[in-house]
């Protein structure tokens, strides 16, 4: 018996030090990369770095915002086709859909999550640059805006079924008080659940984004290759993410060019940190109000 | 009362600052059947837990006061809470087997306590299922889930996993509540008979059960032991008038 | 002057209660509708491409011969080792960790502070971007702890990263065995530790397995973690050790479509057949065994 306890106490202490090493991990993460970045900002000041406007890697420029820029107009385009997309799709398959065409739907969805980011690169790249080329008349269909078709694909899962969540997760009593006062299904969607879920629909957008941003090999196969600022999405741009994988191939251990990348990193955990940290405040926000 | 090995005394116990259980001392007479009734929430169930110390599990309870067993109090310090469930059995209100055959559940106990040797656990099984009456039902299924028994039988087996570790007493919280009427009498005829083997603590909000079935009664009411004596006693010259009130019904 | 205001306001409510009643209900149900099931479409899509191009290129020679002629001929055997051997590593790494880690916080952590911080942690493993991943992965596998670009130092970087998936799934199914259980095992004389592994753990496997199997399919399709970490452009043979480099579907694909001109589509088409049939069929298994698992709870 006495063995059964030590056993017991042997146990836990072993669970709780596993539980623990996860904080190493993250810790370990944000030490790895940070400490990179800080030897980048010893060869480089921050400055030229966080304000550059130019990024030619081989002249040993290294400058963020064409990358943020090409980050973010990839975003932009993504998240405006997503979340009114995902709202509207999570709207339906929660309140209008039968519930067999709810089931495909849910099956469709997480098909779609699965799909791997190389192959919506593939295809992109295969199917979507043409199209895209001829329509717009451009001189190449790898753009901000292709890339932001895909991660669109990419991140509506994610979305769609957080918001389906939410929505179903209110009280009953909500719906059946705005319809016995008089509303009409619509209503009670629009002016009482869509502001009621709206928590959850906030968290899964946050998440969502949290995907775009950090998303790495579709990007790089489709956006073209270009870094720089531009003003349109119909352009070739480069990402923060394609960057760091298509440059680390060719960079010399140690270089400049080898911690710039590093920096990169960084620049994206602190954004994926803080997306990641409000999108789980407001699940959980949405948790205790929908009780 | 030379006959007794559990000794309550000057018991209380709290829920963070609630005082659930209020000063009870009570002593419990060996192989005898000993209920306690009374209204929802009077800290019967509460009482019934601290003897095994399965309140250990909840955060940010106190007690004062002592239950000992066999002179030793149950709560020191040095007193094995696995030992301690070993001597103090419990069956719980719904029907709770695990998810695995008739045989591993029965076996379950025995095995921790280290009994290894197959054709022991096999007379175990059968020892313990004759004595709740379910082995001529599932002799021939003995691998086959238990989560396939009827409430009545998972009850019954749940019995029987109970006393295959020998415990000297056996605690019930209403055994019998999620359960039909045929099944429920199927189980006092049970507790009947087990009373020659173990000494039962039975809660009940059911007091035809209580009256039927026990050898002593006592009255809860708002965490205190308002009377404590006989059953027959009890229930044809209650001394305390909540006891009378409760009993013909007055309120509960 | 206040009033007119409200006159204004309350005019403005009625003209946009008015769109979502009657027919401007109608209208609007209708485009919900559509854009829901539309929204379909690009997948459906693409399964379709993938499907009808893939099939015709799959053969048995296909999946199991080694590359030729720059990858333009022969198979991508090797890469399906690759795949198949890093998965198995993430595995390893993955569900002890994760798996314990899940037990912790539903069986044995209190309310507290410590147990906010484990969960904030999960949370933003799960959100850094895969290449950060390759980063650190390289930073610390490869280089630091010596291991070089090697199945070894891609299992970590990957199962580090599948953690989160393992843990949430860990938790919810244990969460979701009654209490009842537990306190029956207790009840009998069981320490803490016996009651989770013997009871509790059993129990919650098919749940736990659903995470496993979504690892898989994670651990299966991800490129930029194993860029950095393991995966080689073209090995002429199969790997001898786990310290050896691997070929891996997803990093194949990348290259045979982008890095080799002249590349036949038949191959492209099978291999992207290949790589989505692994990664959408184990998603799919996983989903239909957490369907199965909450069916029975």
């Amino acid at each position: 018996m006495n063995v059964r306890k030590i056993k017991d106490n042997i146990m836990k202490g072993t669970i709780v030090g596993i539980a623990s090493f996860n904080i190493v991990i993250v810790f370990l993460i944000f030490m790895f990369i940070l400490r990179n970045s800080l030897k980048f900002f010893n060869m480089v000041p921050a400055s030229d770095f966080f304000f550059g406007k130019v990024w030619i890697s081989l002249s040993h420029i290294f400058g963020l915002l064409p990358l943020l820029s090409g980050t973010l107009w990839v975003s932009v385009v993504a998240l405006f086709i997503s979340v009114p997309l995902s709202i509207l799709t999570a709207v339906y398959i929660a309140e209008y859909a039968s519930l067999k065409t709810r089931e495909i739907f849910k099956i469709l969805i997480e098909t779609m999550s699965a799909l791997p980011s190389v192959v919506l690169g593939y295809i992109g790249l295969y199917i979507l640059s043409g199209p895209i080329k001829n329509i717009f008349r451009l001189n190449t269909g790898l753009t901000a805006f292709t890339g932001g078709i895909l991660l669109a694909v990419m991140a509506m899962p994610t979305m769609i079924s957080i918001a389906d969540d939410s929505l179903r997760a209110l009280d009953k009593s909500y719906k059946q008080a705005s319809l016995a006062l008089g509303a009409n299904k619509l209503e009670t969607v629009v002016k009482v659940l869509l502001p009621s879920a709206f928590p959850g629909i906030f968290a899964g957008i946050m998440l969502g984004f949290g995907r775009i941003v950090g998303e790495t090999m579709t990007v790089l196969m489709v956006t073209g290759n270009s870094p720089g600022l531009r003003s349109t999405f119909l352009a070739p741009v480069r990402t923060m993410t394609a960057t760091i994988a298509a440059e680390m191939g060719e960079v010399v251990q140690g270089s400049d060019h080898y911690y710039a990348l590093f920096a990169i990193g960084l620049v994206l955990f602190i954004i994926s940190f803080m997306t990641n940290t409000l999108g789980d405040y407001f699940i959980q926000k949405s948790r205790r109000a929908g009780k | 009362m030379s006959n007794c090995r559990l000794k309550i005394e000057n018991f209380s116990f709290y829920y963070g600052d609630f005082k659930a259980i209020d000063n009870i001392t009570m002593n419990i007479e060996k192989n005898k059947t000993t209920a306690l009734i009374g209204p929802s929430g009077c800290g019967k169930s509460t009482f019934l837990r601290s003897i095994n110390r399965m309140n250990d599990l909840i955060p940010d309870v106190k007690y004062e006061g002592s239950i000992s067993l066999d002179e030793i109090d149950i709560f020191d310090k040095k007193y094995d809470i696995v030992d301690l469930r070993k001597k103090v059995g419990m069956v719980f209100q719904r029907p709770n087997p695990f998810p695995k055959s008739i045989y591993e559940n029965i076996v379950y106990g025995p095995k921790l306590h280290g009994e290894k040797n197959k054709n022991k656990l096999m007379e175990i099984v059968e020892s313990s299922l004759k004595a709740v009456a379910l082995w001529n039902e599932v002799k021939d299924k003995l691998h086959s889930s238990a989560l396939g028994l009827s409430g009545g039988q998972q009850q019954r087996l749940c019995i029987a996993r109970a006393i295959a570790v020998k415990p000297e007493i056996l605690l019930m919280d209403e055994p019998t509540s999620a359960l039909d009427p045929i099944s429920t009498l199927k189980i006092e005829e049970l507790i009947r008979e087990l009373e020659k083997d173990y000494t039962i603590i039975i809660v009940t909000h059911n007091m035809q059960q209580a009256a039927r079935i026990s050898d002593y009664t006592g009255f809860f009411y708002h965490g205190l032991l308002e009377e404590f004596d006989k059953t027959d006693l009890i229930f044809t010259k209650p001394k305390n008038k909540k006891t009378e009130d409760y009993i013909t019904g007055k309120f509960g | 002057m206040d009033m007119a205001k409200n006159y204004e306001k309350d005019q403005e409510k009625i003209k946009v209660r008015s769109l979502l009643k009657g027919r401007g209900e109608k209208i609007i149900e209708f485009f919900i509708k559509s854009v829901g099931i539309l929204s379909i479409f690009p997948v459906l899509f693409i399964l379709s491409y993938i499907i009808f191009k893939g099939i015709p290129a799959i053969s048995w020679e296909f999946l199991t011969s080694m590359p030729k002629n720059g990858m333009r001929e022969g198979g991508i055997y090797p890469s399906i080792i690759g795949t198949i051997l890093l998965t198995i590593g993430t595995i390893m790494v993955a569900v002890p960790f994760g798996v314990f880690t899940g037990v912790y916080l539903v069986e044995y952590a209190s309310d507290n502070k410590f147990r906010k911080i484990i969960n904030l942690t999960i949370v933003n493993l799960s959100g850094i971007p895969s290449v950060v991943y390759g980063l650190f992965g390289m930073s610390l596998f490869v280089m630091s702890l010596g291991f070089g670009t090697s199945i070894v130092a891609g299992a970590f970087t990957l199962g580090i990263m599948c953690l989160p998936v393992i843990i949430t799934a860990t938790r919810e199914a244990l969460m979701s065995i009654p209490s009842d259980l537990r306190q029956a095992s207790l009840a009998l004389g069981a320490t803490k530790w016996e009651t989770t592994w013997k009871i509790v753990l059993p129990a919650a496997f098919p749940g736990i397995l659903t995470g496993i199997i979504l690892s898989i399919s994670r651990a299966a399709g991800e490129t930029a973690p194993i860029i950095f970490t393991v995966a080689a452009f073209y090995l002429p043979f199969l790997p001898q050790s786990i310290w050896d480099q691997v070929m891996a579907l997803p990093y194949h694909l990348y290259v045979i479509s982008t890095q080799v001109p002249n590349m036949p589509s038949n191959i492209m088409d099978g291999t992207l057949f290949v790589l989505v049939f692994i990664t959408v069929g184990f998603n799919l298994f996983g989903a239909y065994i957490r369907y199965r698992f909450k069916k029975k709870i």
